[in-house]
């Protein structure tokens, strides 16, 4: 299985869109390439469970090295475990669905194509990479597009939205820089030789001053993608400037970026820092699971209510990666899933009913069942998924954090669990409200009588993500067969810390 | 010749570039600064000959020198020239200050 | 035949019921969506009735204990090694019981609904939804492991909220949705930290083995829990504490039963089904569950008896001054879920002395009836009169004469006349506390005596008072179907008969704390006190209610303040009020949302204003100003000679 394909097939796409003519062939062809992608992310699962089935324990499996630049030791590396697996799923899912949604883009649709396959390269490849300046390398290949596509096709202030979410990502990844370096310099302890190889830094010892000079870096770096407090202002312009494709990805796979990138790369290789610090972390997760949740009640529009509660999602993530317990971080990793798979959901039906109503604010809507069920029903299902009720994946995720976080004995972790437990109720709080005002009750404005239910492009879209949460709801023995595995040989280095 | 002592001669020469330097900082006249730059030439030029008679007697070769700046300063006054005649046909005015688009 | 062939069918024919209708129900079903549920539930309605049969007379006794079984168990989620959610069903006397009670009303609630809500126009979203309720209760009583329990609760309230919101174009159906979810959310978030507290303390989250850890007296977990003390407290007092947090939550306890009168907005059937019969009784069911871990933890089960007896009491008072009718039956129900629960809080365990559980028990299973009858009779009588307020009742009783009948039955029950079911259960519950905290026992006698008083209020209110119906719409519907179709008169017909035979059964031999079947004696003496106490009651509102008068005006004139605080229900809702929206909203909220937009993204917003004004200072550098530029390249060599020269030498 060449994991490459993974990120040469929309490459190779996306230069194809370029090169033609007319905006039929465009949809058609990003339509058929990223059902292929998601075909592709299935076919990995399949030939992964083989290859676990026969015995294969090796940390990562599939994996493809070759030399990139010898003289810095910059090998283009790629191979996948349980988590990436995971998270290549997901980005299959989302960009399928973004696709769909986009069907209907009136402008420049050529380039939207164009600039959403290139951000969909950047995310795969980040997935499969395993050399640290390759994972870097697709990082960047992200950021510009976003950009790009916020500014021009976005709505509301998506100039400044644009440029603040692309200066605070490019700060993040200059962090992220420093910290790579500073992980790369310190290599040498073994052998005399520096290299950017994940597996062979995660053998290593590092030795102790510099794990802890260069975690920060490349924790708050990482974290800047993934909404940490308090670098997670960009994600509430960002979002809710940003078309409706756009902000599915953003929030859908780009925060996880974050998220994994904490993981992979500042906890798997700089353990002993990451115990260290792991209480920084813990408090600013928790402040920003029931913070974000507070600054989302009082939220008047409806873009602006899901990029918040996602801010206090992803507090969920960074908590489990701060709690350190193996439940603990298999429950981040299936909070990434769920949550992104939730929001891109959010985001579609949010940006359904702005096609419709043009306007986002709560005061100006209501009573959308009567007109739009099918759109209103995907409304509430990822409201219900979001407050984490049980039967859709947000439950799975959130109890399996809080089990994790509660394993640790200590006052100060359970009172964090105390905290994170208690946004259930602020999450109902704001989601119910959301529900009742634009979707239940009268309804708003007679010309909304006219309005039309979703379109076979949406409905489609809004299945597949639908099915998604539900599979994991309803048997998340899956998922977590998938990630625990993974998550021990991450988790082996930092179990004998804490002990 | 070694009546004077060396560092008379070369006291002029300082004091001449300086009075060049001073006239190529602050005059606002762009001919004005050219004589202030053939001001600082000239200086080098005493210092060449200077150091040529009084410590190798025997050689020529900062007199080569010599002439060598005095040929240079002479094309370069006469580029200098056809710069300040253009910039006269755009901005109508001599006044280096109003040369400043090259700025943020 | 062992139970694992059947057992699963139980909760997944109404599932299959909630997918089928969810899906496919507005387009190809329409009309018939309601006869498909029905005879889905029907068929876990047999197929319960036979799992009870099963279990009560054939083998579910070993020796004189009635066994916990588990016939099918899988692993859901599994955290680590020990603790796991893993989806089983357990069968026991308490939960084979639930069974028959949860898919029995479930069935006659949706037998009504046919007649009820014929012509609505999301008929087929209806009874998906109501097949997704019971699926979730009966979910909810077959669970084997904690976590299990969460997640159908959880279930359990999300039916109810989309149940509630029906009528969603009316606000009052949306608010009061949105209440209902939240109160029961911020009780189920007590409920989630004592799951992680007992998960922990005692290795497990499967029931069977959590609770008997934690009871033995020699085991480790039992000896940590109690030992280790968090502000004072002992961690099991906590944990029970706030489990029991998420049981009021649900089964609408003081001070969280705020959403129960407001849950009324739902359709009337619905209003049998969740908040009289079934979901409302999840509370007493959980700690029913939980008893003997109660049992060893008295401080948990003080506070159980005492918010039962408060709830039983105030609920009562404020019945009195309802005039919805339908809001007096929810704190009807208020009222009797108190008595189950203080029934438990002064149960023992073992053999007699755990007459408490099992006349909580009992009273569970006749309260069902009873109570789920009241609701269907007033879901008949509003469909005649369109209209809730009891101003616009009376006279009823020759235009319906069925529902008079069942509605009559259905008050002597609850007032606790003998021989309908009522009183077997109440006296045994007033026996179980005068046993064991007479206090109890003086609040709930007082309590009965205003039960019977108010209960009969509204039946004369409605069926008697004036000499005939009239109101404002004349007869409507007078020459046929006044009393409903056929679909809506026979669960009643069932119903009553229920009322009145329930009463008989031997509940004691059947449920009992700790598994053995014991022999519960009648104490006539002692029943002649509350049997008089409800006597008093129905006459003082024959007095005031059976003819139209001005007397119940004056008296409640009389009264004045108290009256105007019980009529405002103790005015409880506008402390929530004020708490949530000027404290919460105000104090927590809006600060958050300013800070975030102003601290928070203002310091960014500040880095990037700030970088703007050094570059505008910094530009002035590049002043395209010639002399300039010489006078920084002169600058520049007089520090790197110096540099050379002196400093780096």
């Amino acid at each position: 299985m060449n994991l490459s394909l993974l990120a040469i097939l929309p490459l190779v796409t996306a230069i194809m869109i370029i090169l033609l003519k007319g905006t039929k062939s465009v949809r058609i062809i990003s339509l058929i390439s990223s059902t292929l992608q998601l075909l592709l992310a299935f076919a990995l699962l399949y030939f992964y469970w083989n290859e676990r089935a026969m015995g294969d324990s090796a940390p990562m499996l599939f994996e493809d090295n070759y030399t990139w630049y010898a003289p810095l030791h910059i090998n283009y590396h790629v191979g996948v475990d349980g988590i990436s697996i995971a998270m290549i799923l997901l980005t299959a899912f989302v960009v399928l669905a973004g696709v769909l949604v986009s069907w209907n883009i009136g402008q420049l649709n050529k380039e939207f194509f164009f600039l959403l396959l290139l951000l969909s390269v950047g995310a795969y490849g980040f997935f499969i990479s395993i050399d640290l300046f390759t994972l870097f390398f697709f990082l960047e290949i992200a950021v510009i597009p976003k950009f790009l596509l916020i500014g021009i096709w976005g709505s509301g202030k998506k100039e400044y939205s644009a440029m603040k979410l692309a200066l605070m990502l490019m700060a993040g990844s200059a962090l992220v820089f420093v910290g790579l370096i500073g992980l790369y310099l310190n290599t040498n302890a073994g052998n005399g030789q520096h290299t950017f190889d994940i597996l062979q830094i995660a053998q290593m010892n590092i030795p102790l001053p510099a794990q802890k000079l260069f975690f920060p870096f490349a924790f708050v770096g990482f974290g800047i993608f993934g909404a940490l407090f308090p670098f997670h202002t960009w994600v509430p312009d960002g979002h809710s400037s940003a078309p409706t494709a756009a902000s599915m990805f953003l929030a859908g796979i780009s925060m996880k970026l974050g998220g994994y990138g904490c993981l992979r790369v500042a906890t798997y290789l700089m353990p002993d820092a990451a115990h260290q610090y792991s209480w920084i972390i813990i408090v600013l997760a928790s402040i920003a699971i029931l913070y974000g949740a507070f600054a989302t009640m009082m939220q008047t529009d409806l873009k602006y209510i899901n990029a918040y509660s996602s801010v206090s999602h992803c507090g969920f993530v960074l908590l489990g990666i701060g709690m350190l317990t193996k439940t603990a971080i298999t429950g981040a990793v299936m909070q990434m899933v769920s949550h992104g798979l939730m929001t891109a959901l959010f985001f579609a039906g949010i940006g359904m009913i702005y096609d419709r109503t043009h306007t986002r604010q709560l005061s100006q809507l209501g009573g959308l069942l009567k007109i739009m069920p099918f759109i209103s029903t995907v409304f509430v299902i990822a409201g219900l998924c979001s407050l984490g009720l049980p039967g859709f994946s947000g439950f799975v995720a959130e109890v399996t954090v809080f089990m994790g976080g509660w394993s640790r004995a200590d006052n100060f972790y359970r009172i964090a669990t105390i905290i994170a437990c208690a946004s259930i109720v602020v999450t109902a709080v704001y989601i119910l409200r959301a529900v009742g005002k634009a979707i239940m009750g009268p309804l708003a404005s007679n010309d909304y009588s006219l309005l039309t239910d979703a379109k076979w492009n949406e409905k489609w879209a809004a299945a597949l993500l639908v099915i998604g949460i539900v599979a994991i709801g309803i048997a998340p023995f899956w998922l977590n067969d998938l990630v625990t595995p993974a998550t021990e040989t991450i988790i082996n280095k930092i179990s004998a810390i804490i002990k | 010749m070694s009546d004077v002592p060396i560092s008379n001669i070369l006291f002029v020469s300082t004091a001449l570039f300086f009075i060049g330097m001073y006239g190529l900082f602050t005059r606002r006249n762009m001919i004005t600064m050219l004589m202030a730059i053939e001001l600082i030439l000239n200086s080098v030029n005493i210092n060449f000959v200077v150091f040529n008679k009084y410590l190798y007697p025997e050689k020529l070769d900062g007199i080569f020198f010599a002439i060598f700046i005095i040929t240079i300063a002479a094309a370069e006054a006469a580029v200098a020239i056809a710069i300040i005649i253009n910039l006269y046909r755009s901005h109508r005015s001599i006044d280096v200050e109003k040369a400043s688009e090259m700025k943020w | 035949m062992n139970y694992s062939s059947y057992i699963a069918l139980i909760p997944l024919l109404p599932l299959a019921g909630f997918v089928i209708l969810g899906l496919f129900g507005k387009k190809y079903f329409k009309n018939s969506s309601g006869v498909f549920g029905c005879l889905l539930l029907l068929a876990s309605t047999v197929l319960s009735l036979y799992a009870a049969y099963h279990y009560f007379f054939i083998d579910g006794k070993v020796g004189d204990t009635y066994q916990t079984l588990i016939p099918i168990k899988y692993t859901w989620l599994s955290f680590s090694d020990s603790l796991s959610i893993d989806m089983g069903f357990v069968l026991d006397p308490i939960s084979v019981m639930m069974l028959v009670v949860v898919s029995f009303v479930s069935l006659m609630v949706h037998i009504f609904s046919l007649g009820y809500m014929k012509g609505e126009e999301r008929f087929a979203t209806y009874y998906a939804f109501l097949s997704l309720f019971t699926f979730s209760m009966l979910g909810l009583v077959v669970a084997s492991n904690i976590f299990q329990i969460y997640i159908f609760w959880e279930l359990v309230g999300v039916s109810s909220y989309l149940l509630i919101g029906f009528y969603y174009e009316r606000p009052a159906a949306v608010a009061a949705s949105k209440k209902a979810f939240i109160v029961t959310r911020f009780a189920d978030l007590g409920f989630l930290i004592g799951i992680l507290i007992l998960g922990f303390q005692s290795g497990t989250l499967d029931f069977s083995t959590l609770i008997q850890r934690l009871t033995d007296r020699s085991s480790p977990q039992l000896l940590a829990i109690a030992s280790t003390s968090f502000l004072g407290i002992s961690l099991l007092t906590w944990a029970l504490t706030l489990v029991f947090i998420g049981g009021a939550g649900k089964s609408a306890m003081f001070p969280l039963h705020i959403w129960l009168p407001d849950a009324m907005e739902g359709p009337t059937p619905v209003s049998a089904l969740i908040h009289a019969a079934t979901m409302v009784v999840a509370g007493v069911y959980l700690v029913a569950r939980l008893f003997p871990l109660f049992h060893i933890n008295e401080a948990s089960l003080q506070v159980v008896t005492w918010v039962g007896a408060t709830s039983a009491f105030l609920a009562a008072l404020i019945a009195c001054t309802q005039t919805d009718i339908k809001r007096v039956l929810a704190y009807s129900t208020m009222s009797q879920i108190g008595y189950m629960m203080f029934a438990l809080g002064v149960s023992g365990y073992g053999g007699e002395n755990g007459l408490g559980y099992t006349a909580s028990m009992f009273h569970l299973f006749t309260h069902a009836f009873f109570k789920s009858l009241l609701f269907l009779c007033a879901g008949a009588v509003i469909h005649l009169v369109r209209s809730n307020e009891m101003k616009d009742m009376g006279g009823l009783r020759k235009l319906m004469p069925i529902t008079n009948i069942a509605f009559f039955i259905a008050c002597l029950a609850i007032a606790g006349i003998p021989p309908f079911a009522g009183f077997f259960s109440k006296e045994e519950i007033l026996f179980a506390a005068w046993q064991h905290n007479p206090p109890i026992y003086y609040i709930g006698l007082i309590t009965s005596g205003i039960t019977a008083y108010y209960m009969f209020r509204l039946y004369f209110s409605i069926f008697w008072s004036k000499p005939h119906h009239s109101s404002p719409d004349g007869y409507r519907g007078i020459t046929h179907h006044s009393e409903g179709t056929m679909s809506m008169k026979i669960p009643l017909i069932i119903l009553a008969i229920g009322t009145i035979l329930v009463g008989f059964i031997p509940f004691s031999n059947f449920i009992s704390s700790d598994g053995k079947g014991f022999v519960s004696e009648m104490h006539l003496t002692f029943s002649t006190m509350p049997v008089a106490i409800a006597l008093v009651g129905i006459l003082i509102a024959y007095s005031l209610y059976f003819k139209q008068s001005d007397r119940p005006q004056k008296l409640a004139a009389s009264l004045g303040g108290l009256y105007e605080t019980a009529h405002r229900k103790f005015y409880i809702d506008e402390i929530y009020l004020f708490v949530t929206k000027k404290i919460i909203f105000n104090i927590v909220g809006r600060p958050a949302a300013w800070i975030d937009k102003n601290i928070v993204d203002g310091t960014m917003n500040g880095i990037a204003w700030t970088t703007g004004r050094i570059s505008v200072l910094v530009k002035g550098v590049q002043s395209g100003k010639v002399q300039s530029y010489a006078l920084y390249f002169f600058g520049g060599i007089v520090v790197l000679v110096i540099l050379f020269l002196y400093v780096l030498k």
